[in-house]
């Protein structure tokens, strides 16, 4: 095995194991907020790595522009969507969590 | 290499599986919404890594390109459409 396919090796497993953490993070993390928070930055991360990896496997030009493309995209993707998804729920309402239970303010009416 | 390849495939899966779980429970729409999202982002990265293991990447890089695309426009239609229900005052959730 040559140096750069150790590499490879290494930024996969680390990239698949940041995307499993954030499975867990989304699974059982206690509201919707902290959930996001799981979603938005480990997959972001974990998918750059996985294919930081494969790019280090070589191949012909087109193959590098497409990784480097699908990076790209999920680069600009997945933060936009995440800032959706947050907006869509302070709309509707959802109040965050917050340790103990306690009240965190006064409820807001949805919409506001 | 192909087995690190297929051991970064199987715990993908395996993360899969446990978002699997959220989209089930939910308990709200969103929740739902946050879990398959991210289940579209492990999709574009199984597809790559399938595509390496098969020996045609070029290929399967294109199907994740497309993939990438729609599931960040299906995610935006989607928060979209609840956003205008919210907004005009209708109901979002199904009644338990």
């Amino acid at each position: 095995m040559s140096v750069l396919e150790i590499v490879a090796a290494a930024a996969i497993g680390l990239g698949s194991l940041l995307m499993l953490a954030t499975a867990f993070g989304v699974a059982v993390f206690p509201d919707f907020y902290t959930r996001l928070h799981a979603a938005g930055k480990g997959d972001t991360l974990g998918q750059a790595l996985v294919l930081a990896g494969l790019l280090c496997l070589g191949g012909d030009l087109t193959l590098v522009v497409k990784l480097v493309l699908i990076v790209f995209f999920i680069f600009i993707f997945n933060p936009t969507a995440t800032h959706a998804l947050a907006r869509a729920g302070w709309v509707s309402g959802i109040v965050p969590w917050v340790r103990g239970g306690q009240d965190p303010g006064a409820p807001r009416e949805p919409g506001a | 290499m192909p087995v690190a390849l297929a051991a970064a495939v199987v715990v993908i899966l395996l993360g899969v599986l446990v978002l699997l779980r959220r989209v089930i429970v939910g308990p709200r729409l969103l929740d739902r919404v946050v879990a398959v999202n991210v289940i579209g982002t492990k999709t574009i990265i199984l597809l790559a890594l399938v595509g390496y293991l098969a020996g045609r990447p070029g290929f399967f890089l294109d199907i994740a390109l497309s993939y990438a695309l729609i599931n960040f426009v299906g995610t935006i239609a989607v928060l979209r459409y609840y956003e205008g229900r919210v907004r005009r005052g209708e109901p979002v959730e199904e009644e338990a």
